[in-house]
């Protein structure tokens, strides 16, 4: 029994992904399902710059306006955009296949399940931050974690041109640590550039000043309520789940104390 | 059996307790069981309120049935002056000639059974066992009524309904055809599904 | 006596003359005399019976919702799980009950090995569970193909080409499998027809007679010990304890155990981390995109490992017909078990060292196969699988050998308390 507990263990731990594909580190991003205001930021950006192209074609917005918080009055209202959409509809979007294979090479996918099949919102947090100028792509943008990525960068007007290229960063000693010239008491630098960068810890992007509306943190926050609603879509009934799954858990702890004291009175004919 | 540790009366109040709290879980257990028989988010969805327009309507004649409030058949009918003159005659004909059955939201509780006098909203299924009637507004004398003044018949099993929905005496329908919730958008479009003012 | 009782009375003795309903109560519960010594390995096979009706329920529920059809079924999956009321609950039930039903039914297979149970007189009683077992994997394979993910589609795409590499019929088998030329809706149509009809009719079948085998002889123990030896003067074995209400009541708290762990992972890791539910499954099957790795869910794992163990051409055939000869191979072997094993002892207790070791190499290898099934290959790995398929096999095929020289210790002639 104990190997099999540690068994199982060992694979669920060596199965969780931390790198994309292209070999890129994803960030950290622990979503929080209870913190509605996110959620809501995160719809408002979806539907003014995803839904666009990629709809969320499972999920209804009712459901998401009851879930999130948000009236369904004023749903209809601000994320609404055609006016013939009904509370009830599933969220869609107009766009043709035929059309988005021209313009973009692909279909955009449907995003409804994005973060599960991802493995997590890591994935697409980290994918949102990552796009960089690259004028070799037919839409001029690329990515760190998705590498030659048909979309471009739909965020940009928000968080500006990334740009990729070499630093200059400390050198390492044999030791590990990193080197400092003994007269001028700086360090020595060398140039470094690319997955070595990030091996190394560093950000191989550089964001062009004032080529964005936000802040880089203010643009962390907006994609972090993206990434979290684009999470609570993908399975809305998580918390509900959880909620009903401690109920039922402390039942069943309930339940088992009549039902062992029971057993135990017939185990004692039982010589 | 015979053991001198059993004791009969902690054995009973624990098989009773487990009893009990079993059949809690048994019960608690039903719930999804029994709840996912309930009208689904895209069966609600489709229950959604619609809106028909009603200008291209001629008196006589109707609308419908169209697949409508919670996929029921709706009947949308202009009845003329001359139709209207005639839900007055011989109210003793009917079983409940002024509605006062709740088979209709109170704007609908009159004579016509409807917010505008020529027109009527009613769900198209027979209040016996939800088939859907016929409309059949000619006076002529028919094979299951020699003095047939203009309604809706049920091919199912007979009923009569008058030109308001309202039902005959002696059939197996017990009350009027039911008024959904309605009301006027505009001069020439009504909302379906829902009162005025909800949302 | 009360007017009640006696009314009772009557209407019982009125249904006994027309249905045996007290003399089937009586067999197979109240007068069922089950050891006294069964430990918590004999859970297991009532734990399946839990699982069972689990998976028959939900089952039923979800067919309410679920559409067979090339175009509806993904959609239709996640309706459920967002428009149906309880869907989600509904359908993490079914999902996490298929494998739980694997862990219970392996853990069931293992107390058997462990204790000997399926030795003399208890043959039928392990081949009909086997049978169970074979019924129990198709049944998986064919519900695994409904909720028509991207990893319902390739797996299922996997699996039964390999009906492709039966030299000649093959190629046409899997066309005839399939009804297309590639896994397409039709095949779904079919594998719904079988995954909720055929084979758990099938299933219910064997079950009933398993448990009716088994209360023909009676179960075995963890010593071994064959209590009808040892009765009292009215015939009662001494060493057994009747089913109800001592096992229906005294097993209850055990089951509760279960049904918390059960639930603590329904409701807080329904997908187990990609391994209840695989990732490349929350897209649509793409016929035209195979996923980054195909790796069938874990309780198939370890015969997956042994189909790729096999890499080399023999004899003239090639290596894709040999995977498929030890895959299958693997599967039936376990069948012949009862006259694999000479020993004059049924329990591990008593058997001797060589059995010991080579029952714990044969569950370290099935862990380890089952693991490697899971991912890439690499040529270390590779060989690590070619070692354990041997011995997994060697367990079986040297059995008559290591059992009949090893020495064994004395059987008592009660249970052990």
């Amino acid at each position: 029994m104990k190997r099999l507990g540690l068994l199982i263990l060992v694979s669920f731990i060596t199965h969780s992904s931390q790198a994309a594909d292209s070999g890129f580190p994803l960030y950290d991003m622990t979503p929080d399902l209870t913190d509605q205001s996110s959620l809501q930021r995160g719809a408002q950006t979806y539907m003014n710059y995803c839904l666009g192209c990629h709809s969320l074609q499972y999920q209804r917005y009712k459901r998401t306006a009851d879930d999130i918080g948000i009236p369904e009055s004023l749903m209809l209202e601000y994320l609404v955009f055609d006016p013939n959409t009904k509370i009830g509809d599933l969220i869609e979007n107009s766009i043709s296949d035929e059309n988005s294979k021209n313009w973009f090479g692909a279909v955009p996918p449907d995003l409804t399940l994005y973060s599960q099949l991802k493995g997590g919102p890591e994935y697409l947090y980290t994918y949102l931050l990552t796009f960089y100028e690259d004028a070799s792509r037919p839409l001029g943008a690329n990515n760190l974690v998705y590498e030659n990525v048909g979309m471009p960068h739909a965020l940009m007007e928000l968080q500006g041109v990334q740009q990729k290229v070499c630093k200059e960063i400390p050198k390492l000693a044999a030791n590990g640590g990193q080197m400092m010239d003994a007269l001028s008491q700086s360090y020595i630098t060398e140039e470094v550039c690319g997955m070595e960068l990030v091996e190394r810890g560093y950000s191989p992007l550089q964001l062009v000043e004032n080529t964005g509306r936000l802040s880089p943190e203010a643009y962390e926050q907006v994609v972090y309520d993206l990434t979290n609603f684009i999470y609570y879509v993908g399975d809305p009934s998580r918390l509900d789940r959880e909620r009903t799954g401690v109920f039922v858990l402390i039942f069943l702890a309930f339940f088992f104390v009549p039902a062992y004291l029971l057993a135990r009175e017939y185990k004692k004919e039982i010589h | 059996m015979t053991d001198n540790s059993v004791n009969p009366g902690r054995r009973n109040f624990l098989l009773g307790a487990t009893a009990a709290v079993g059949a809690g879980g048994v019960a608690g257990l039903a719930v999804p069981f029994v709840g996912s028989w309930t009208p689904s988010a895209k069966a609600l969805a489709a229950g959604a309120p619609i809106k028909v327009d009603v200008s291209r309507l001629l008196p006589g004649q109707i609308l419908g049935p169209i697949p409508a409030w919670r996929d029921k058949p709706i009947f949308v009918i202009r009845r003329s002056e001359e139709m209207l003159a005639r839900l007055s005659e011989k109210p003793e004909r009917l079983a409940d000639p002024m509605s006062d059955r709740e088979q209709q939201p109170a704007y609908a509780k009159n004579e016509t059974r409807s917010i505008r006098p020529e027109i009527v909203v009613l769900v198209g299924l027979c209040t016996h066992l939800s088939c859907s009637p016929k409309y059949r507004p000619a006076i002529e004398p028919q094979t299951f009524d020699a003095e047939w003044v203009g309604g809706f018949y049920c091919p199912c099993h007979g009923s009569k309904f008058d030109l308001a929905g309202r039902v005959y005496e002696g059939v197996p329908a017990p009350s009027n055809l039911e008024v959904p919730p309605h009301f006027y958008e505009s001069e020439n479009v009504v909302v379906i599904g829902e009162d005025e003012g909800v949302a | 006596m009360s007017a009640v009782e006696q009314s009772f009375k009557n209407f019982m003795s009125w249904i006994d003359d027309r249905l045996p309903v007290t003399e089937a109560y009586e067999k197979h519960l109240a007068k069922y005399y089950a050891p006294k010594n069964l430990n918590i390995w004999y859970y297991f096979g009532i734990f399946s019976f839990v699982v069972l009706a689990n998976q028959l329920l939900t089952g039923i529920w979800l067919t309410m919702s679920y559409v067979p059809t090339g175009e509806g079924a993904f959609a239709s999956v996640e309706y459920i799980m967002r428009d149906v009321e309880y869907g989600w609950m509904l359908r993490y039930m079914h999902s996490t009950g298929a494998s739980a039903f694997f862990v219970v039914v392996y853990l069931h297979m293992f107390r058997g090995l462990l204790y000997g149970s399926y030795q003399k007189p208890r043959e039928l009683i392990w081949i009909l569970g086997m049978l169970v077992y074979v019924a129990l994997m198709a049944e998986g394979f064919f519900g695994y193909l409904l909720p028509w993910g991207n990893m319902s589609f390739w797996g299922a795409q996997v699996i039964v080409s390999l009906a492709s590499a039966i030299p000649l019929v093959g190629e046409d088998l899997a066309i005839w499998v399939r009804g297309d030329f590639n896994m397409s809706g039709v095949t779904l149509n079919r594998f719904f027809a079988l995954h909720v009809v055929l084979v758990p009719l099938f299933l219910l079948v064997l079950v009933v007679l398993h448990v009716l085998a088994l209360h023909e002889v009676g179960s075995n123990n963890p010593d071994g010990v064959d209590i009808k030896k040892t009765t009292d003067e009215t015939g009662k074995p001494l060493d057994g304890v009747p089913f109800h209400p001592y096992f229906t009541l005294g097993k209850l708290p055990g089951i509760i155990v279960f049904l918390f762990l059960f639930c603590a992972v329904m409701f807080f890791y329904p997908d187990g981390g990609g391994y209840l539910i695989e990732h490349p499954n929350y897209e649509p099957a793409d016929p035209l995109k195979t996923p980054e790795l195909i790796a069938p869910v874990w309780y198939y794992t370890p015969f997956y490992s042994m189909l790729r163990a096999a890499t080399f051409p023999l004899l003239g055939l090639d290596a894709k017909f040999w995977g498929l000869v030890v895959m299958a191979g693997a599967i039936v072997i376990p069948f012949v078990l009862p006259w694999l094993d000479k020993s004059p002892v049924k329990s591990m207790r008593y058997k001797g060292l060589a059995s010991k070791i080579m029952l714990g190499l044969f569950v370290i290898s099935f862990f380890i196969l089952g693991y490697l099934g899971t991912v890439h290959p690499t040529p270390l790995r590779t060989l690590l699988a070619q070692v354990c398929t041997a011995i997994y096999f060697a367990y079986f095929l040297l059995m008559p050998w290591y059992t009949s020289v090893e020495k064994t210790k004395p059987v008592p002639e009660r249970v052990v308390l």
